[in-house]
Order: C-alpha cells, then structure tokens, then sequence
C-alpha cells in the first residue's frame, strides 16, 4: 500500500496542516479491456473489486460508478450490522461477513469504526417472544452468540426504554447479540476503494452503463457514457437499480425495487449505546458518533426509483419510537431520506451466475445489505474468478426461484420490511 | 407519497390503497402442464422498470376495488388510471 495511514503519518501531515496527503484512490480514464468489470461503486461492488484482487489476483479489472463513491445506498443506510438470522444458509452467510468486519479496519488500514455495541431486538407479543426464542436457539446451534433477555434485563441493558405493561405493544424481552453493533458506512466505502485502487483496481466514477454487449450466450463488455469498455466478465452490483441492467439483456429478476427511508435527530449527548430494533412496531434507533439518533424508517409499499419515500412511514416509524422511548418526545428531527432497494420475494439476496455465460448479479439485498459487505464482496469475487459459488453463498443462486429452494427471511429477519 | 385518483372514489391520498405490483399478468390456465421455469417465471420474475409501469392497486381503506394505473416508476407521475378488464391505454 502507497502510503500507509498510521500514527507517524497522521503526526507528519500535521505539521503541514494536512494539506499534502496522497489522494485515496487515482481518477482514472477506462482502460480498452478489463479482465473483469464491477458494475457499481457501492460498498459491496468495491469489497468484490478488493477481493478480486487481493484473493484471486485478477488486478486488471474496474469498477464503474454512474455517480460518486459513497453517494448511493453505501451512504444512505442506517450502519447496523449483525449476523443473528434464523436459517443455516443465512447464518453463514451473515456470520462469514461479521468476522471479516471484525478484523476490517486493519485488513483495510482505514478506520471503518466497527462498534461491537450489541443489538437487541425486542418482543412484543407472545409469538413474537416464541419466534425470537426459536431464532436464539437456532443461532447458538449455528455458533452465532444469542441471548434471550426478560422484560428486566431488557430495561437493564436499555433503561430508556418504557417497559410499562400498559403501551398499545408492551416490551415482552427480547434477544441481544453482543458481537453486533455499527460502523461507519461511507468509510467502508472509502477504505475497501482505497485498498482496491492501491493493486491496481481503476474506479471509474461518473460513468453510467448504458448497455451490455452480447455474443450468442457470452458477454462482451458494456456500453457507457464514457465509450465501448471489453471485458468477458462482467458482475452487476446495483442494488435498486439492478432490474435495469438485467432489463439491457432482457433477463428477468424477481425483483422489486422500493423506496426505503431513514432519518437522523438533531446531535444530543451519548443516550443509547446500544442498537434497539423492533419488529412489530417497526421502529430501529442507535446513535451516531456525531450524537444523532439514527432512526429506520420502512418501505413504500410500492415500486419506485424516487429516493424519497413517503411521509406516512416515517410518521408511523416515529410514533412507534415514541411509544417506546418517551424521553425523545421534545426531539427535533434534523435529516430524511431514502434510496432505492431491490427486494427478493424470500427476503434474501442473490450472489449467482447466470445463463448468460461470463455475467454475474450479487442483488436482492433489499433491506439489509450493508452488514454483509464485506462477506457479500469475498464471495461474490470467489464466484467470478471460479465462475463457481463458494459454498457460503451456493443455496443464494438465481435457480431456487425456479427449484423452489427459497431461503425464507422475511419472518425471521428480526424486521419485518 | 401522492395522490391517486380511484375510479370509484375520485382523489384520495396513497396511503389508503395498497399496490398489487405488475398488471397484465396472466395466471396460466393449466398450471400443473407448466415446467418449473415457466412457473418462476410467472410467479416470482417481474420487469420492475424504472420508468413507466402498468400496475394493479387496490383502494384498501376505501371502496376495496381493484384497479390498475399506469405510472412512471421514476418519478411518481400518474399518467393514467382505468378499472379492472378495461384495455390499458397505449402510452
């Protein structure tokens, strides 16, 4: 790496106000040929693009980014991270990314500012209490740590929470894993950029794809606003947008690409220092570092490429919050807004190859696809340059809607969205 | 967030209907002479345009009625709305 940030480096540039350091990535023009192309910059196009490279030595590739890095749901989404889903294919899939998260920042020599603060997720209702039950058990039995904790314990690991018995949806317990938390999201972006362009990745950013060239059952390279770009490996990364670039070679996803909205409070001190997300009142919060409450919000039930979103689910979102934490009744909210997400109708994501030989979608992360960043990245890179599945990400083939093998996680994906 | 004009009702705010997603999707008369692939196809493969959609929504918190709309994806703009069986409008 060109220029290793450490605490010599960061004292060096201190004493010429930090006015010299290196750029973080080049700003390249495209090359004629790529080995491989990563269509979108986002946090999971650039982790495939750093682990092309780094793992599988296939340093003549690129990424192209219609817009800036960072700019798209990588820096739109609530920052939460956890592994504790109900099914085995899930579990691995999320677990394999939260140990990588775990050893992140150094792996990148950047900063991402994992915080393993817990993230409890709460009960209700007595099905709620049965199902939450069910998924702790079936996370220890996967190696992932659960823990099932009383109305008490909950008030005690949160005690701005109202445990009253007597709101419309009384807090019954709930599960925490402690090896989950938060990090920073556009970090993530910048670090995973940052590692890829130092072994030779060129990101191309403001340059949309406009059309994908095939040969028969091959691709051949895309089309862009930025000319004619060869590369027999092509792997999409669009999250919302990827109904669009499959559309250009009339492949069909199962797919539907819905606004999903978050916003942020004015900054307060440190107040919650955990993440508490509910389920049947759909209402997640943590805090920033900065001391915002970051809040979800849901999705517009309905197709969109706005991102925007509508008022009524962030209203609903935050009567909910009310509800639940009281002392947040006099705060202003300072921020809103949405990016498009692409959702599978089992709720998980697709990491596969296709019919179309030499083309690849890693989509249908719908709601919750920056925790498995760095996961969703290792294995979709393993996939292009074998052009096999590794076997964490096998059972999130493009096929099990057709074979019927579908990993179910809209129940159990502790939100319901 | 927008209004949509029902048929039955006349304008009312979105957040009294609910969407049914794609229009003009035909459930296959024989379902059991289908293959697997021609099954997916209809139940789980969707165009998801961004742009404009042909889709069915439902007046949910109103009169229950179904109809179907014709809206661009990209920016919430209604072009048209028409009730259930009526031809769709060429855009």
């Amino acid at each position: 790496m060109k220029n290793k940030y450490s605490i010599f480096s960061l004292i060096k540039n201190a004493f010429s106000y930090h006015e010299n350091w290196q750029k973080a990535w080049r700003d390249p023009e495209p090359k004629k040929e790529y080995d491989a192309i990563i269509i979108g910059g986002g946090g999971h196009g650039l982790a495939t693009a750093f682990y092309l490279a780094k793992k599988h030595n296939m340093t003549n590739i690129a990424v192209v980014e219609k817009s800036w890095i960072g700019g798209g749901n990588t820096g739109r989404n609530t920052t939460i991270i956890r592994s504790n889903y109900l099914w085995d294919a899930s579990a691995g899939l999320y677990d394999h990314a939260l140990k990588i998260w775990e050893g992140l920042s150094q792996e990148l020599n950047y900063n991402v500012m994992f915080s393993q603060r817990g993230v409890m997720n709460l009960a209700h209702n007595l099905q709620d209490v049965r199902d939450l039950k069910r998924r702790t058990h079936a996370n220890r039995l996967n190696g992932i740590d659960a823990v099932w904790l009383n109305t008490e314990e909950v008030k005690e690991f949160c005690p701005i929470i109202n445990t009253s018995p007597d709101i419309r949806y009384p807090v019954l317990g709930g599960t925490l894993q402690r090896r989950a938390g938060t990090a920073r999201h556009d970090a993530v972006a910048w670090g995973y950029a940052r590692g890829a362009d130092s072994m030779g990745v060129d990101i191309i950013q403001n340059c949309e794809v406009k059309g994908i060239k095939r040969n028969g059952d091959s691709v051949e390279g895309i089309e862009t606003t930025k000319g004619f770009i060869k590369s027999k490996k092509i792997g999409v990364v669009a999250a919302g947008h990827s109904s669009v670039i499959a559309n250009m070679v009339d492949l069909k996803l199962p797919l539907e690409s819905k606004p999903l909205q978050a916003l942020v409070s004015e900054p307060v001190k440190p107040i919650i220092d955990t993440v508490v997300m509910s389920n049947a009142v759909h209402a997640y919060v943590s805090q920033s570092d900065k001391g915002e409450l970051v809040i979800g919000a849901g999705t517009d039930a309905y197709v969109s490429y706005t991102q925007r979103g509508s008022h009524d689910v962030v209203e609903g979102t935050l009567k909910a919050i009310l509800e639940l934490y009281p002392i947040f009744s006099r705060m202003k909210m300072l921020r809103q807004w949405g990016g498009i997400v692409d959702i599978c109708p089992d709720a998980s994501p697709i990491i596969s190859k296709t019919h179309i030989k030499g083309l690849y979608f890693n989509c249908g992360w719908g709601t919750g696809g920056f925790k498995a960043t760095p996961g969703s990245g290792d294995l979709f890179a393993h996939t292009i340059a074998n052009d096999e599945p590794h076997k964490l990400n096998a059972d999130f083939n493009i096929n099990r809607f057709v074979s019927g093998d579908l990993v179910d996680e809209h129940g159990a994906a502790a939100v319901a969205h | 967030m927008f209004l949509i004009n029902c048929p039955y009702c006349g304008e009312r705010d979105q957040s009294e209907f609910s969407s049914g997603g794609e229009a003009h999707i035909v459930r296959p008369k024989q379902p059991t002479e289908l293959s697997d692939d021609q099954w997916a196809e209809y139940l789980f493969m969707r165009k998801n345009i961004k742009g404009v959609q042909f889709e069915r929504w439902n007046h949910a918190h109103g009169c229950r009625k179904w109809f179907n709309m014709v809206r661009d994806t990209s920016n919430d703009k209604i072009h048209a709305v028409y009730k259930m069986g009526e031809k769709p409008p060429v855009k």
